[in-house]
């Protein structure tokens, strides 16, 4: 088994006196694609947003070990500085600058990958205008990977549904990540567009070297792609295993279907 | 044509709705002298037949936007030996916008000698709200941080010059920098607070800055001399020789005109850089563009010191063109000005903003021919444009680019 690259540990996280994640514990490998499933509310983005820095957890840590590097923790670190760390996401409500074209969304994703400071934008000199060559090229060419291309010049907010939600994807690429946090990448899409998702997250994962934590509702996506599965309500993790494994886990499917009641 | 009916109907309501409206101003003349009351039914016919033909074809001109037609067809003024060449087409070769660009700057700096020194002295003024207007710009454009306040970094650049120019005689050469940068640190003063606001409340803080700042220049009578403000500033020298004050009107539209080329070049520079991406994805979307790695701490820093910077800078053109400045002249209705340029030339758009500033502040001033009725049309040209161009006069055009095959960028352009 290869080593972990994500270790999150007793992670509780309060809104006022709403216990939002109670002492979840979790682990992603290199390599691997796993899915956190759960109830609408249980908890899920809150977990996203605790190991992006958008909120400090309440309680535990939040390590990670970036491929080739030792582990650090990374709790208290603010949303840029972890996506400098290699840790990149989407959002569940998309999120694009949406009057900016497609290129230039890509563009910010580069942004931490890039040195040029407000004397570098005013003199141009030789290394920025190298480097901001660099950044049209290489963002035009996740795009092809993605298959965005032909959208280039045109503004993220008049692109259609699916191709906003693979953009964002694109954009979070671009920073470079060793792991990729996509929110709901599939919400909203239609079967066939979420078929193509399957193929492409499989793909990023085995070209780009990139591990994938995903949250996701379509259980049909969830069940192809992911190796292993998080299960969370109320808070808790109530549940972990290989799609097959949840599948037949009576726990889960009483927190998706509900209890029996006897009379 | 059997839309004619309502259409007319709708424009006789708005008529005699206006009629009823302004029957007590227009028709009623009362005279208290001999007690008697003077009933002007022309007044009212006026009115109504006015008003109606308006409305009629400001509603005709509003469906025609609507079909998203032209307003105004200028076709039929071009020669037909010109028809079918778009004007966008030609100044997208590099060539032939350089060249305009150097006519346009050609004659920008032949104008004072031909203009009289009033016409030198308005323009003048106008090249003054450019700058602001690009400065501003950084920060509402460009950043998309609402920043009421920025009267303030402009008093902080005249009052620079101001002060230490009658205190110790400091040139203007001197003080044109560091008015400049004491603005900028201002600027960064003021942008540590408000780090975690933004919209409405960014607003009403940077509103309440201003307002300390001109509160203070008005009651600190040992440092600013309170409103009665500081007065014989010294006019930039040629060097070292005093220009009488027409040669001085000439060589300040000169300098402003200067620094307004030196502006529009480093802006345009900073809007077409990481850094300027950076500042568009945060108006964008802050949340998002910090979990794409942008700083937003530098990123609104940056945006609050260069946009202050240009203001101290013009603060210090200001002073030493009136030589006269009191805390009037940084009021809030300052900033709300500079804030109109903006909205009015088209957010983010260095071309709309320069064109921004020239018609708010040259519009009144050539208006002048119709008195009283001056401020009347000047308002009613802003509503027009705002209503018929919500986007501004030019709007901004997002860079595009053209790929080879293999990737390699082919050319860049505007859409």
């Amino acid at each position: 088994m290869s080593e972990s690259i994500l270790d999150a540990k007793n992670v509780t996280m309060n809104f006022g006196g709403l216990r939002a994640l109670n002492d979840v514990s979790m682990t992603i490998r290199q390599g691997e694609i796993v899915a956190l499933i759960g109830p609408n509310g249980a908890g899920k983005t809150t977990f996203f947003n605790c190991v992006t820095g958008v909120y400090p957890p309440s309680a535990g840590t939040i390590s990670i070990t970036p491929p080739g590097k030792s582990p650090e923790v990374i709790n208290n670190l603010l949303p840029h500085v972890v996506t400098e760390k290699g840790l990149a996401r989407t959002f569940q409500n998309i999120r694009l600058f949406q009057n900016m074209t497609v290129l230039e969304n890509v563009m910010i994703g580069r942004h931490a990958r890039l040195k040029a400071g407000i004397l570098g934008a005013i003199l141009r000199d030789g290394s920025t205008r190298e480097e901001e060559q660099k950044v049209i090229h290489d963002s035009y060419e996740i795009l092809k990977k993605i298959e965005l291309e032909k959208y280039v010049n045109e503004l993220a907010k008049n692109l259609p549904y699916g191709a906003q939600r693979l953009l964002e994807i694109a954009r979070a690429l671009a920073t470079e990540p060793f792991l990729l946090l996509l929110d709901e990448p599939a919400a909203g899409m239609n079967p066939k567009e979420t078929g193509h998702l399957d193929d492409l997250i499989v793909r990023i994962r085995d070209t780009e070297k990139v591990s994938i934590f995903l949250i996701e509702h379509d259980m049909s996506l969830v069940m192809r792609v992911s190796e292993r599965i998080y299960v969370v309500d109320y808070g808790q993790l109530i549940a972990e295993g290989t799609p097959a494994e949840i599948k037949r886990n009576p726990v889960v499917i009483k927190a998706y279907l509900g209890e029996e009641v006897n009379a | 044509m059997n839309k004619l009916i309502p259409e007319l109907k709708k424009s006789f309501v708005t008529a005699l709705w206006f009629a009823f409206l302004t029957f007590p101003i227009l028709v009623i003349k009362v005279n208290t002298v001999r007690n008697s009351i003077l009933w002007r039914w022309g007044n009212l016919a006026a009115v109504f037949v006015l008003t109606m033909a308006l409305s009629y074809v400001w509603r005709r001109l509003l469906e025609k936007r609507a079909r998203g037609e032209r307003l105004f067809d200028l076709s039929g003024l071009v020669p037909a030996k010109l028809r079918g060449i778009e004007l966008k087409s030609v100044f997208a070769q590099k060539k032939n916008s350089r060249a305009a660009l150097a006519v346009l700057l050609a004659l920008a700096v032949l104008f004072p000698f031909v203009a009289g020194m009033y016409q030198t002295n308005i323009v003048t003024t106008a090249l003054m709200y450019v700058i602001l207007g690009l400065g501003l710009n950084i920060v509402i454009g460009l950043g998309g941080l609402l920043q009421l306040g920025y009267a303030a970094f402009y008093a902080v650049g005249a009052y620079t010059y101001g002060i230490l120019n009658t205190r110790f005689g400091l040139s203007f050469w001197i003080a044109l920098p560091l008015g400049a940068v004491l603005a900028t640190i201002f600027g960064i003063i003021l942008g540590f607070p408000v780090l975690r606001l933004k919209g409405d409340y960014l607003a009403i803080v940077t509103l309440g800055f201003a307002e300390i700042c001109r509160i203070v220049l008005e009651n600190w009578n040992d440092f600013s001399s309170g409103p009665s403000g500081i007065s014989q500033i010294d006019r930039p020298p040629f060097f070292g020789i005093k220009l009488s004050v027409p040669q001085s009107a000439i060589y300040l539209y000169l300098i402003t005109l200067a620094l307004v080329v030196v502006t529009v070049f480093i802006v345009r520079r900073l809007e077409n850089s990481r850094l300027g991406r950076a500042w568009e994805a945060m108006r964008e979307d802050a949340v998002a563009s910090e979990a794409m790695g942008v700083n937003l701490t530098i990123a609104k820093l940056s945006a609050f010191a260069l946009g202050a910077f240009w203001a101290g800078m013009v603060g210090v053109l200001f002073a030493a063109k009136t030589t006269f400045i009191n805390p009037a002249s940084f009021t809030l209705m300052e900033s709300v000005l500079i804030l109109c340029i903006i909205v009015l030339g088209g957010m983010g758009s260095t071309a709309g903003v320069i064109v921004g500033a020239l018609v708010i502040i040259l519009l009144p001033e050539y208006l002048r021919a119709f008195t009283q009725y001056r401020m009347l049309l000047y308002g009613s040209i802003l509503v027009l444009m705002m209503v018929f161009r919500p986007g501004g006069i030019i709007r901004k055009v997002r860079k595009s680019y053209v790929f080879k095959a293999d990737g390699q960028v082919e050319g860049a352009g505007h859409e």
